[in-house]
């Protein structure tokens, strides 16, 4: 049994809460036993970083103080969402690299009563957990329905293999854990060069011009490459990629439909487990097709998309986005 | 303070160097930035993946930094395109800091109110307050707020996508807020009093 201290992350009672589902579904199998920090809070996203450093870090930090309250018999606190975990990591980290700033946040946890001496925890992501602490054999073990045939491009996203503070992944740029999980499953994984690219994060709500073209690259790119959907291991790369991709198609007037599924999604699946108890069908573009590759029936009624356009209509020049209407002008 | 060298004489520049500006953004920068060690060598814009979209790539930024240009580097876009994403920093011969060194100037940019676009300080900003509020993130509240002001265009658009969350159950109506709001908030307040100076 191996047991661990979860921070959840607020996208897993939200956006990403199909990501919770499927991760509560495979701990029993995998016996793995989480256990919540007690009254955690936001980690602030990249948001609070770009305001006011010492509280950004002392919103942080309250999670690893209380974390180190419920030390019984595990010292590592365990991240689904690759920010939250960066932004535990990283405190931990800086506070052990800038005394200057552990002396602070230490002063700004006082006033709440709680204190933290860097280095006590050790922040982990959760694939980082499931490929390294219960191993790939073991996994192996526990696959009943091998999910051969279906073809998937593994995206394991910016802020997880980087910056990498203490050394824990293959690659910064090409890392291979989410690919050796994924054959283990006995998924077809496609070669996808764009891993490690940025899925836009925030830039979708502030600037959708540049957030929509980092979208647009990683899902052709899979696409192209003949994947039937995306796995993630974050919960910012599913939003963006999967909730943004219909307004992405607007904007660039393309018609992908990739979608995106969490890893412990489909871990869930090659152990046998109703797609229903695994968030399945939460997705916005709907993995029904690409699940149909494994005789996976989606269950759940698929959103409204995006209305298609009208095949037949006025003879009128098309209508063009702005970046177009830039690309016609220069021809 | 700096010297005028000969070196500097000889290469015909007539002032001192004033370094100033370069200390202070790395003193506010949490971690040891190694901004001060920055070769210039262009690894930094070359891995990145929004450096279309910025005025000044990063290497030009820190060139900036270094020349004390603090007006034009404050208004710069480049740290509100950032989109933390790290290539840089891994690929940094230097190992500077470069995310960390784009929050601190952010930072610096919403206290001399320096930037050119409001969208990018207010998001953040909005998104700080619900979680002072709350201790959470509250997308909804967010996300309205945000885009009501913003992105008012942008609302039809993405009013399937805001309906499909909404029926899916991955946008909940009403925030979360934490049990201990008041501890949270003590913390806050006195980590507001405080600052990185040395």
């Amino acid at each position: 049994m191996n047991k661990y201290l979860l921070y959840p992350g607020c996208s897993m009672e939200s956006s990403a809460k199909a990501y919770m589902q499927s991760l509560n579904a495979i701990l029993e199998p995998l016996d793995v036993q989480l256990e919540e920090i007690e009254d955690w809070n936001c980690c602030g996203a990249t948001e609070y970083l770009g305001i006011n450093l010492v509280p950004a870090y002392s919103l942080i930090a309250r999670n690893l103080a209380l974390a180190t309250k419920q030390m019984n018999g595990t010292r590592t606190v365990v991240a689904p969402c690759s920010a939250c975990y960066l932004n535990l990591a990283k405190a931990d980290y800086y506070m052990r690299e800038r005394p200057a700033l552990d002396v602070k946040v230490n002063e700004a946890l006082a006033a709440g009563g709680l204190q933290y001496k860097p280095g006590t925890l050790d922040v982990r992501h959760l694939i980082d957990v499931l490929v390294y602490d219960v191993g790939l054999d073991a996994i192996k073990e526990k696959v009943s329905r091998p999910l051969t045939g279906l073809k998937v491009a593994p995206y394991m996203g910016c802020m997880l293999p980087r910056p990498d503070y203490k050394h824990r992944w293959s690659d910064h740029e090409h890392p291979t854990e989410l690919n050796d999980l994924l054959l283990a499953l006995g998924a077809e994984v496609i070669d996808y060069p764009l891993t490690t690219s940025c899925c836009g994060g925030h830039m979708t709500q502030i600037g959708p011009e540049t957030a929509f073209e980092l979208i647009r690259r990683l899902v052709a790119g899979a696409d192209e490459r003949g994947a039937h959907l995306m796995a993630t291991v974050c919960p910012m790369c599913q939003l963006n990629l999967d909730a943004y991709q219909g307004e992405m198609n607007g904007f660039f007037g393309t018609e992908y439909h990739m979608p995106v599924l969490f890893f412990t999604q489909l871990m869930g699946l090659a152990f046998g487990k109703d797609p229903d108890e695994l968030g399945i069908g939460l997705e916005l573009v709907s993995s029904r097709g690409a699940l149909a590759n494994i005789g996976v029936k989606v269950t759940q009624p698929e959103s409204a998309g995006p209305r298609r356009k009208k095949e037949e209509g006025l003879p009128m020049p098309p209508r063009l986005n702005k970046r177009q209407a830039e690309k016609e002008a220069v021809r | 303070m700096p010297q005028m060298t000969d070196e500097r004489v000889r290469a015909g520049l007539s002032c001192e160097e004033d370094l100033s500006l370069l200390y202070e953004v790395s003193t506010k920068t949490a971690g040891v930035s190694h901004l001060e060690m920055c070769i210039q060598c262009g690894s930094c814009g070359g891995s990145c993946p929004a450096a279309a979209d910025m005025d000044h790539t990063p290497r030009m930024l820190f060139a900036m930094l270094r020349a004390g240009m603090r007006e034009d580097v404050l208004r710069s876009n480049t740290p509100w395109i950032c989109v933390s994403c790290y290539h840089c920093v891994v690929r940094c011969p230097q190992e500077v800091h470069i995310t960390d060194v784009m929050y601190t100037l952010k930072g610096m940019a919403i206290k001399a109110k320096l930037y050119q676009d409001s969208t990018a300080p207010h998001f953040s900003q909005t998104f700080v307050g619900m979680v002072e509020t709350y201790g959470r993130g509250f997308e909804l509240g967010l996300a309205s707020r945000h885009y009501l002001r913003y992105f008012p265009l942008r609302l039809p658009g993405m009013a399937p996508m805001g309906f499909g969350m909404i029926t899916k159950g991955r946008m909940p109506l009403v925030p979360h807020k934490i049990k201990h709001m008041t501890q949270l908030k003590a913390i806050l307040k006195r980590a507001k009093q405080l600052e990185l100076t040395s």
